[in-house]
């Protein structure tokens, strides 16, 4: 969105201020909508919902960096840009049969966003103290096959995620031994995370499970159905029957949000992250916060590891976490390491996954086009981070080993 | 070799992944490494024995023979000996990328940059390769293969440029651009072998897989049948690169300044030297490593790509994410990535379920195992410093490191 040009930089720098974003974001959403209609009428569906969805994320950048009314009006605009898009390309279908489909697709939304929002808090914690993680998705893989393993073994699923959150520490706690007592390279650290956690579960799984699979009989994380709001209109569909998980990732990300940012805790765990230095000169032990937030990651990413096995696909096979660790990583970013925009960016690109699995009804049978959807995420992550003005701008002292004097 | 200029004032720049390199080279010879590999392994056969109650030495042994590495003794029989070099040409194929990632994530690392981007680059490389190698029929066979390696190298360069140019403008870090990245380049993939995708098998509209590539733009076989997966001359090629990269970073302009900027930065700023281009030119050939990877996997024995093969690639077994582990084992050195790629290639090889012996340990198993074993080299590898502070604490290289870090 924004692209750096030197000669024009008036023009430029206006149009890269969150406020600006804003207003672009504003103007893609109504192009969304405006090329379903007559002069281009899009045949596909596929335009105005790509164009909409860079409004809704335009806007969420411009949010997350104080562009306030504007960028709510992007998200309004982008949303309003897809629902209009969409409807103007399959005018024949009665309107009800839309509400519906709307609404599955944002519950759909909520499961695919879920587990990145648990993870995305992980890493929020472990960043915000400095600590790099690129483990968060081996963290996860953890959590997915021990909730899983333990909920089977114990026939308990409350257990199960009991154990997904100890398996996913433990192995958070290696990382923070090795990056913060032995001061190894952060990222290279992370990576042998992921390698040692891809090892462990698939050997296991292997050696236990063999070739049956994970047994069918495996309790689950029950639904909780909301009686009174399972009938509103077309909000109903949405929340009535959540699962258990995401009302629990709602409450963390309040939680984390308030524990970050409105308490002296939070003060702390920030202050080690931007300035390791000054933090322990006024006596906060820099290692003890890093390590609890390490710790504290690994549990947020088991958490959404073990909601993916057993809330969700109610399976595991090797790598089932494929790639979603780093996504949340991306949302993480994109969201500017807040949790409110961590979370926004997990809706963003839940919901672009959710379109990836319910369109292909919408093309040609069994056409890779929607394949295109999952791509959205990491291209902006990467105009988030390449971004000239508003750039995400991680913690001051992120990746950096802190040595006591 | 230029004096690396002492680290400067502060927290900061003394603890990139660079200097930390700079100073192995100055503080540690091939001890470390070895010691990380044997520790590794001394870790990986605790778990094969706590946990399946298999014999560890036992296990070993049976990877080691899958390996084909017994070839080069001279006391085993002639029977052995024509299912070794089967074995071993087997190991040598999947050494001959690895060599080439490893030099990927090194080259990048001189600069001061951590790529970890070479399974993407890779990947690109080979979509590239196998597009061109299965177009263009008319063309005779050795220009369309030099056409293939072009190619599919550039696109390497392209994907991995495109970190180095937003590191190099913008300062985005290379590391969360590369490996989104390699995410982009993975499905990707999947649209254009996928389902009516522009790029997918014309033989048969439910395959998710690109054409075959052309007869003529196989790589020459030189050592074993090529029918049952032979040594390619993509070897040499890969083996030519190891040279490649020695000449480049050691006796040209252009590695003295990736170097220098490796190791400092800012000194290099002072120097004359412009940042942002070594940043964008490390990046750019580093990239053309990975892709060349690519390329050469393709035109010597893949000869086509599906859309499992390249997504499947996006877990952390692949060859572009064992150069990390590769080029961290081998110091960046030459020689040290070719035994590094060796004995990742061979851990591989031996562990794969066409060369273990399914009786003395599940193949199923022993490719975790080899995931694990991978993991703990790179973790040990990452605390190595640890044995360096302890064998060398009190010689000249650490009070200074330690005084400059701690002010």
């Amino acid at each position: 969105v924004s692209v750096y040009v030197e000669p024009v930089r008036g023009a430029a720098t206006r149009l890269t201020q969150p406020r600006g974003v804003g207003t672009i974001g504003i103007v893609l959403g109504g192009f969304a909508a405006w090329l379903a209609l007559p002069p281009l009428a899009s045949r596909t569906i596929l335009w105005p919902i790509l164009v909409g969805i860079l409004a809704v994320a335009a806007g969420i950048w411009s949010v997350s960096r104080g562009g306030g009314r504007a960028g709510w009006g992007a998200v309004a605009s982008g949303l309003a840009g897809i629902a209009l898009g969409v409807l103007a390309t399959r005018s024949s279908v009665g309107e009800l049969d839309t509400v519906v489909v709307w609404s599955a697709l944002l519950a759909s939304t909520l499961r695919y966003a879920t587990p990145l929002t648990f993870a995305a808090l992980g890493g929020l914690f472990s960043e915000r103290s400095g600590v790099i993680n690129i483990g968060l998705e081996g963290m996860m893989l953890m959590g997915s096959f021990f909730g899983i393993w333990g909920a089977d073994k114990t026939d308990s699923w409350e257990l199960g995620i009991l154990i997904a959150i100890v398996s996913g520490t433990m192995l958070a706690l290696v990382h923070a031994f090795f990056t913060i007592q032995l001061r190894a390279d952060q990222i290279v650290i992370g990576t042998a995370i992921n390698f040692l956690a891809l090892g462990i579960t698939g050997y296991l799984f292997t050696d236990i499970y063999g070739a049956q699979g994970i047994p069918t009989n495996v309790p689950e994380i029950p639904d909780v159905t909301i009686g009174w709001l399972k009938n509103v209109y077309f909000i109903g569909p949405i929340f009535g029957d959540l699962n258990l998980m995401i009302w629990l990732s709602f409450v963390l990300l309040v939680v984390s949000h308030v524990v970050l940012f409105k308490t002296p805790l939070g003060l702390r765990l920030r202050s080690v992250g931007e300035h390791p230095r000054a933090a322990d000169t006024v006596g906060i032990s820099v290692y003890a916060t890093r390590y609890v937030a390490v710790a504290l990651s690994g549990a947020l990413a088991a958490l959404g590891g073990a909601y993916l096995t057993l809330g969700f696909i109610h399976n595991f096979d090797q790598n089932i976490t494929g790639g979603r660790g780093f996504i949340a990583l991306a949302a993480l970013i994109f969201g500017k390491w807040r949790p409110f925009g961590a979370f926004a960016a997990a809706l963003l690109f839940g919901f672009s996954s959710a379109l990836g699995d319910r369109l292909p009804s919408y093309f040609a049978a069994g056409s890779s086009v929607p394949q295109l959807f999952n791509v959205l995420p990491y291209v902006l992550t990467i105009v988030a981070v390449a971004g000239v003005i508003g750039r995400s701008i991680p913690p001051a002292a992120i990746g950096r080993p802190y040595v006591k004097q | 070799m230029a004096t690396p200029p002492p680290p400067p004032e502060g927290e900061g720049p003394g603890e990139t992944v660079a200097s930390r390199f700079a100073f192995y080279q100055r503080a540690g010879g091939i001890l470390t490494p070895l010691v990380t590999t044997i520790f590794a392994f001394f870790v990986g056969g605790l778990v094969v024995l706590l946990v399946t109650h298999k014999n560890p030495i036992s296990t070993y042994r049976a990877i080691f023979n899958g390996t084909g590495l017994n070839w080069f003794f001279p006391w085993i029989s002639h029977a052995d000996r024509v299912n070794a070099a089967y074995n071993l040409q087997s190991t040598l194929l999947l050494t001959t990328p690895l060599i080439l990632t490893g030099l990927a994530v090194a080259f990048a690392f001189r600069a001061g940059l951590f790529n970890i981007g070479g399974q993407g680059q890779y990947a690109a490389g080979s979509i590239v390769g196998v597009w061109v190698a299965s177009s263009f029929t008319g063309m005779s066979g050795l220009p369309h293969i030099l056409l293939a390696i072009v190619l599919g190298s550039l696109a390497g360069a392209g994907v991995a440029g495109i970190a180095g140019f937003l590191r190099a403008t913008v300062g985005a870090h290379e590391v969360i651009t590369t490996i989104m990245l390699n995410w982009i380049v993975f499905w990707l993939a999947g649209y254009l072998f996928g389902q009516q995708g522009p790029l997918q098998t014309s033989r048969e509209r439910s395959l998710t897989q690109s054409n075959d590539i052309v007869q003529n733009t196989h790589l020459h076989v030189f050592w074993g049948n090529p029918i049952l997966q032979g040594l390619h001359v993509g070897f040499f090629i890969a083996i030519a690169m190891l040279v490649v990269y020695w000449v480049i970073l050691n006796r040209t302009t252009l590695g003295y300044e990736i170097r220098a900027v490796g190791y400092n930065p800012e000194a290099a700023r002072y120097a004359g030297i412009s940042v942002g281009r070594s940043y964008f030119l490390a990046m750019a050939i580093a990239g053309t490593f990975a892709g060349l990877a690519g390329v050469i996997d393709v035109l010597g024995w893949k000869f086509v790509l599906s859309v499992d093969d390249l997504q499947g690639q996006a877990g952390a077994g692949a060859v572009g994410f064992l150069g990390i582990a590769v080029a961290l084992l081998g110091r960046n050195s030459p020689v040290g990535i070719f035994f590094a790629a060796l004995l990742f290639g061979a851990l591989l090889n031996g562990t794969s379920d066409r060369h273990l012996d399914p009786n003395i340990f599940p193949p199923t198993l022993a490719e975790n195992l080899t995931l694990l074993i991978q993991g703990l080299v790179l973790l040990f590898i990452g605390a190595d410093i640890l044995v360096v502070y302890a064998w060398r604490a009190r010689r000249r290289l650490v009070p200074r490191k330690l005084r400059s870090r701690a002010t």
